[in-house]
């Protein structure tokens, strides 16, 4: 699959952020992109759409970017999706246990664009 | 007031503004807060869990806050509107992250809830605890912002 036809998810409560990485995104070519707010959500369009790659916050209501993360890992379908966590948890024992959970890439808010584009190239 | 507290935030607080905003702050002097009073026209607030248990404000002037949504938007914001209240609690949230980061390195753990936005005039921000309130002011060309943070006593 040609490298910009690639179908990312960008799930992350705020809507300013998942603005703004979706803006990110599209100066770098991507034009397939959905978006949810909570990993329930985003649980329900992995279910339901081809998605590429998934860009999720970790702290959200309903359910949480890691326990996303753990649900892709552990499900066949989904087991080798690339997911980069974008997050403000910075701290070691987040980085430690998304690790843990097969993150594919880590992102500390705040961030730059370069950041974001060298997380994608790196997982793709 | 205790400066292993007010280091991060005042570092957290300009690496977010600069890093997501293109704007550069400058720290005032941090003081000890007598009222509840908030010093700007819309302020997040978010509670602090772990080793110390607290809360955290940031309180924006409105020019401030909608130059700030516009360079990390690129769109224009010239009023506290939902998208504005929005971002402010991003913006919240990331300076709590980054200040618990830099905190965490120097063997403090602790969590952070998610905001809740407060806007309007004279309006209050009210700590979670009792305890001394510091706040530390930062200015810029578009008005100004002040970093609370209350902890238990």
């Amino acid at each position: 699959m040609p490298e910009k036809d690639l179908r990312i998810l960008v799930v992350d409560d705020f809507a300013t952020m998942r603005r703004m990485i979706k803006n990110i995104l599209k100066q770098l070519g991507y034009t397939h992109i959905e978006e949810a707010d909570n990993g329930q959500a985003a649980w329900s369009l992995l279910e339901t759409r081809e998605i590429d790659l998934v860009i999720s916050d970790w702290n959200m209501p309903t359910m949480t970017g890691l326990e996303l993360l753990k649900a892709v890992r552990s499900d066949e379908r989904f087991k080798d999706l690339p997911f980069i966590m974008v997050t403000a948890e910075g701290q070691q024992e987040n980085v430690i246990e998304a690790a843990q959970n097969k993150v594919s890439q880590y992102v500390v808010k705040p961030f730059n664009a370069d950041t974001i584009a060298g997380k994608i190239e790196s997982v793709i | 007031m205790d400066v292993k507290y007010i280091n991060p935030l005042l570092s957290g607080t300009r690496n977010v503004f600069m890093t997501m905003a293109q704007i550069d702050l400058t720290p005032g002097k941090p003081y000890l807060k007598k009222d509840r009073e908030a010093q700007g026209d819309i302020s997040a607030i978010l509670g602090l869990t772990g080793e110390v248990e607290g809360s955290l404000s940031v309180s924006c002037t409105q020019q401030l806050i909608c130059q700030a949504v516009t360079n990390m938007l690129g769109e224009l914001f010239q009023e506290i509107d939902d998208d504005v209240k929005d971002a402010m609690g991003e913006l919240a949230n990331m300076i709590s992250g980054d200040a618990r980061r830099i905190l965490s390195e120097n063997g403090l753990t602790i969590k952070g809830g998610i905001p809740t936005i407060i806007s309007g005039t004279n309006h209050g921000v009210r700590h979670f605890t009792s305890g001394p309130v510091i706040a530390i002011p930062f200015e810029c060309a578009f008005g100004h912002l002040t970093v609370e943070v209350a902890f238990s006593a």
